[in-house]
């Protein structure tokens, strides 16, 4: 049958995500790529592939995923004070905590489903923020340092470390012995290549999440999964208990949530209350959709354009968008920067949401629906002749 | 041998009762049919046996354990299927995918975190939903998406979803309502034709037609109670069901 073809499909797949995550780098330096930027594209990578493994299989929509992502960073940072400075045991335990939040959070919200599951999520991920912010951040009891966020000290134990390098300073965040904010440049096609260990190690982690994530999407677990969106009397009919399947769809994208969480403070040492406000988590669901939901890069290219668009649009300013409309006669220069300044900067988000919009009225299934009615165009046009029969669809892909 | 007994169930929504002391006995391998005029409590009494409603009183027995109180997945892996007066199906998935959900859930119980191995490896299974499909006609449209199916077509597949479990007590609900003729009599056919595999059933059914082509054994519910337990051929002489149905003592 068609099966030894769409096994070879998924190799295609996972060795052109691996080529795009090692030549991203070369790739988005011509855009004004920066490590900072390509480290980000990679974290939030994996946290919409983790929240699409529940919200694009199961149809559940959690508007709480921030709170997973916030704890975990707390413990990684937690890791970084008590243990050591080395990454891994500390995005462990961002796992492991981000698995751990999810799966209380999960359970007690999972009693209900469609919208009073979004507002159960979103109340719960309120709580998390409210004690980050600050019952969690009172002296007696400081987890973490309320407003401030929590941060790395030189008096820090590190039990499994040194509390302090020789030059007397915090040390930096590293896998043994390779130091994450360390940058390595190097010339091609004349042009400056920056790129970080850092990153290296967000990439090695992004293509993990993604090649279990398209594990998930073909097991039968996967397919459990789109049992439950679809239809879950049927499925209780059938002989199968629903809730542990959703229960075990939410733990995991918790501890993807948790994961990107980790990788966050692994690249940057601290962490603040935020990283789990409803806007965060309310970002990551754009992601999912904008990309396409229940596909399996759809996410990923929804982070990378939210967060390229980001780092785009909130650096523009008046100045730049006076030089923008340079070309035009005075009066009309200044009546278009006067309409597209809202757009830009600290009012980025605006863009966003007519994006989103956009989107979202256009393009249902995001992104990813656009390039399949553009790849349609153009294998229709190709085999009009012969009777364009349909290939039998390949679910969720 | 008897592999569903019900014994005086006893079940009221408000001031309605629904059912009265309804008893029934279900033999292994005969295709058993519960008629009876609207409002009669056959869907009610179906209910009861599945885990969906809770009797009041009264106990359900299937092959010497009770079925009450446990939830649906249970008692379907106990081994009793269920087709549905809308065909319930997994609209959103292909038709192979419908069958092979249930196959899963036969073989591996009621949850299991599979998430490793791709479906495509699975080579037994999927053969067999595919032969289930054949079984029921749709083995053509096998990577179809479900949802799009006509309502015969689902009904089918919906049945296909239930043999693959080889159940050993298989309920419908009304299976041919808001079937056109033609849609009917295949669906008869089907039905006639898994009866003959020894697989038990009971049907609930309003069409008479269906009824008689299929039962051995025809009980009928009036206003909650069972009025008469007997042969088809001996069924349509009952004065008490002719009086049922027709309303006899305002006659």
């Amino acid at each position: 049958m068609n099966a030894k073809a769409s096994s070879r499909n998924d190799l295609y797949l996972i060795l052109g995500f691996i080529v795009a995550v090692a030549l991203g780098p070369i790739i988005m330096t011509p855009f004004g790529g920066y490590p900072d930027l390509l480290q980000k594209f990679a974290i939030f990578g994996i946290f919409a592939i983790g929240f699409n493994i529940l919200f694009g299989l199961t149809g559940y929509l959690s508007f709480g995923h921030a709170a997973f992502l916030g704890a975990g960073s707390y413990a990684a940072v937690w890791c970084f004070k008590l243990v050591g400075m080395n990454v891994l045991p500390a995005i462990i335990s961002a796992m492991i905590v981000g698995g751990l939040f999810s799966a209380l959070i999960g359970f007690v919200s999972l009693r209900r489903s469609g919208i009073y599951f979004s507002i159960l999520t979103l109340a719960f991920a309120q709580m998390c923020y409210n004690l980050a912010y600050s019952v969690l951040g009172q002296p007696g009891m400081n987890l973490t340092n309320g407003e401030t966020g929590l941060q790395l000290k030189l008096d820090d134990p590190r039990y499994f470390g040194e509390s302090a390098s020789e030059s007397g300073t915090i040390p930096p965040t590293s896998m043994f012995g390779i130091e994450m904010k360390q940058i390595h440049e190097f010339d091609l096609f004349g042009m400056t290549v920056q790129v970080s260990n850092g990153y290296f190690v967000c990439a090695l982690f992004v293509i993990l999440a993604f090649y279990v994530s398209m594990r998930i999407f073909r097991s039968p677990f996967g397919m459990m999964l789109r049992a439950v969106k679809t239809n879950q009397n049927r499925m209780s009919y059938t002989g199968l208990n629903t809730r542990p399947y959703a229960l075990a769809a939410f733990v995991i994208s918790g501890m993807y949530a948790g994961l990107a969480g980790g990788l966050m403070s692994a690249m940057d040492p601290l962490a603040g209350a935020e990283r789990m406000q409803w806007t965060a988590s309310g970002e990551v669901v754009l992601m999912t959709i904008l990309g396409g939901a229940g596909t399996l890069i759809g996410p990923i290219i929804g982070a990378g354009v939210i967060k390229y668009l980001e780092n785009i649009f909130s650096s523009f300013n008046d100045q730049v968008m006076t030089g923008f409309f340079d070309f035009l006669p005075d009066w009309l220069g200044s009546a278009m920067v006067w309409i597209t300044s809202p757009f830009v900067g600290e009012g980025w988000h605006l863009t966003l949401g007519v994006i989103f919009m956009l989107i979202v009225i256009f393009l249902p299934g995001g992104l990813m629906e656009g390039f399949a009615r553009i790849g349609r165009l153009f294998r229709g046009s190709r085999k009009r002749g012969e009777g364009a029969a349909d290939a039998p669809r390949v679910p969720a892909e | 041998m008897t592999i569903l007994t019900v014994r005086n169930i006893n079940k009221r929504f408000g001031g309605l009762k629904a059912l009265n002391e309804v008893n029934l006995t279900i033999e292994e391998g005969t295709v058993h049919a519960i008629i009876g005029p609207n409002g009669a409590g056959k869907s009610t009494l179906l209910n009861c046996f599945i885990g969906r409603l809770e009797p009041d009183t009264g106990t359900v027995e299937f092959n010497g354990t009770s079925l009450l109180g446990l939830k649906p997945h249970q008692i379907n892996q106990a081994g009793v299927s269920r087709v549905f007066q809308t065909p319930e199906i997994f609209g959103e998935l292909t038709l192979l995918e419908n069958v092979m959900i249930p196959a899963f859930a036969k073989r591996d119980g009621a949850f299991t975190l599979n998430a490793w191995g791709p479906v495509r490896g699975e080579r037994s299974l999927m053969e067999r939903a595919m032969e289930m499909l054949n079984d029921v006609g749709l083995a053509k449209k096998a990577n179809d998406v479900s949802g799009q199916l006509s309502r015969g077509d689902k009904r089918r597949l919906e049945l296909a979803m239930c043999l693959v479990q080889e159940p050993k007590l298989l309920l419908l609900d009304e299976p041919t309502a808001g079937m056109a003729r033609a849609d009917t009599n295949n669906t008869i056919d089907l039905l006639k034709e898994i009866a003959g595999r020894g697989i038990t059933m009971v049907v609930i059914e309003h069409d008479m037609h269906v009824v008689f082509s299929l039962a051995q054994k025809i009980s009928v519910l009036a206003q909650g109670t069972v009025i008469a337990e007997d042969l088809p051929q001996n069924i349509k002489g009952n004065p008490k069901v002719q009086e049922a149905y027709l309303g006899g003592a305002h006659l």
